[in-house]
């Protein structure tokens, strides 16, 4: 998969000799370097996020399971231009075990890390505790901000500082009308009836917060937003940007009827979009279903999330 | 029965227990899929299938470097946050033999004293939050308990101690890792990595009960 997604960047990028990691060919000296990571079976996340503007290199974990430490710090080291190294990855207990030793692995090579974790989505813990969040869709923004600020700033401290501002203002969530599967095993990763939905599950298929009888895409929108919408940390006349993830089997046409519902809502709130972000970015392994994020933004985290992206998985000009 | 494991009898015996986790993949698949994602059993094969080969290809030359070979292999193989536990368990472990040169009684429960040390660090968790932890503990108790008695009994007091672990995990909450999410509806089934530890520990109490 790996050599796959290699050859399909055309030269841009090149897998690190005997490690599941996929670094930028043209990382220009001097740059502080983005690393992103984790398991996959999300694709194009991450592996597909490794560009200008984007990611610096991404360490790849089997599906749906951390990359080990080894890989973390090879690649950690191959995108390392003298500027120091921002971890960025999904808020996950083995994400979190894996990339903190690697950080010890390269303390001992004398290379600066620091670590930003993604915990967007609204569904996995109360405001109060969002340390607990794990993190889901918001991880594009995240990456497009972080990959942004890292080809323009100077500091490693500016980078994290902007990838910080951008943690702290997106929120999403997400809804399966069927369950995802482990290539592996070949067994679905919950047993949803065919009139069931699951509300604010996770990106691996863990179980959400609720299982309820299906119903219209209108009527979803509407339980999804009530709930991102309380804990937004947003007022009337705030701008966001909006995107509407495909977790894998749901066509562009529901996901379009359910931008509809929300861009009403938004409005209702007093809320404008600055852009709209409609595709396949973080996906579960057949799963059908979506998640929507939502992020403030100031002029500061326009700038970054509007500059050019080129990589396989996002490449919006 | 076996009191002390010297180089090659600790490779044998870790050989064995790798062999025992491979071979019971699927009963951690099946545990996983009831409260995480069902891909426990996967990720400690791939571990323990490195693990052999680590043990195949260098002559033991130390207690301490096979359990060490082991942990590495996790947690080089494994991934998620299961290589980073297991991995750390061994890794941390080994350092209990350097000074003995044997697996005895003693050094087994020194073992998973401070392989139970580092996986609480690592992880940032405590007892009771439904992970491979509230076996490892109970575990690491009775094997300090046994010590005198032998390392054939501190094994089969350990596995005793995480067997109940395992039993007491049913009525816990996940509170921390993927099964977090699942929150109350993870009462009533027992934690997949607390099984592995089970698992680990019932493998070494067979290989020291050979005759």
């Amino acid at each position: 998969m790996i050599e796959g997604l290699a050859l399909a960047n055309d030269g841009r990028v090149y897998k690190l000799d005997g490690k599941p990691a996929l670094i930028r060919k043209d990382i220009p000296d001097g740059k502080v370097a983005l690393l992103i990571g984790g398991g996959s079976g999300h694709e194009p996340l991450f592996h597909g996020f490794v560009g200008k503007n984007m990611g610096d290199g991404a360490a790849c974990g089997n599906v749906f399971a951390a990359p080990s430490p080894d890989v973390i710090a090879a690649a950690a080291k191959a995108v390392h231009r003298g500027k120091g190294v921002l971890f960025l990855y999904g808020n996950y207990a083995g994400d979190n075990m894996n990339f903190d030793m690697a950080v010890e692995l390269l303390e001992d090579d004398g290379i600066e890390v620091r670590t930003v974790r993604v915990c967007d989505d609204v569904a996995a813990a109360p405001p109060e505790r969002m340390h607990d969040r794990r993190g889901i869709a918001g991880d594009i923004y995240m990456i497009k901000v972080a990959g942004g600020a890292a080809s323009e700033l100077d500091t490693l401290d500016e980078v994290e500082r902007v990838a910080r501002k951008a943690q702290g203002w997106v929120r999403s969530m997400g809804v399966a009308v069927s369950a995802g599967s482990i290539p592996e095993t070949g067994k679905l990763t919950f047993e949803l009836g065919d009139d069931e939905i699951e509300v604010g599950m996770g990106a691996h298929g863990e179980a959400g917060i609720a299982r309820q009888k299906l119903k219209s895409a209108d009527a979803i929108a509407d339980e999804l937003m009530d709930k991102i919408l309380a804990d937004l940390p947003f007022a009337r006349g705030d701008e966001v940007a909006l995107m509407i993830n495909n977790l894998g089997a749901t066509t562009m046409m529901e996901m379009l009827i359910v931008n509809r519902r929300i861009r009403a809502i938004l409005e209702r709130e007093g809320i404008s979009v600055h852009r709209t972000d409609v595709g396949t970015w973080l996906t579960v392994q057949e799963m059908a279903g979506f998640s929507v994020t939502l992020m403030k933004l100031d002029d500061e985290l326009k700038h970054y999330l509007d500059m050019p992206a080129e990589s396989l998985g996002y490449s919006r000009m | 029965m076996i009191e002390t494991l010297d180089a090659n009898a600790a490779r044998e015996m870790m050989r064995s227990v790798a062999q025992s986790l491979i071979d019971q993949t699927d009963v951690l698949t099946e545990a996983d899929l009831t409260i995480g994602d069902g891909d426990h059993g996967v990720g400690m094969r791939r571990g323990f299938e490195a693990a052999l080969e680590a043990l195949d290809a260098g002559a033991a030359e130390s207690a301490e470097a096979a359990y060490k070979a082991v942990g590495t292999a996790i947690l080089s193989n494994t991934g998620g946050a299961a290589g980073a536990v297991f991995g750390t368990l061994f890794r941390a472990g080994s350092k209990a033999f350097a000074a003995s040169e044997v697996i005895d009684d003693a050094s087994f429960a020194m073992a998973l004293e401070e392989g139970l040390a580092a996986v609480l660090k690592r992880g940032g968790v405590t007892e009771g939050q439904k992970t491979m932890v509230d076996a490892l503990a109970p575990a690491a108790r009775a094997a300090r308990a046994a010590v005198g008695k032998g390392l054939a009994a501190a094994t089969a007091a350990a596995t005793q101690g995480a067997l109940d672990g395992v039993e007491a995990s049913k009525a816990m909450i996940a509170t921390t890792g993927k099964a977090r999410s699942v929150g109350e509806r993870s009462i009533g089934y027992p934690d997949p990595g607390a099984i592995s530890v089970s698992l680990i520990l019932k493998a070494m109490q067979d290989f020291t009960a050979r005759a």
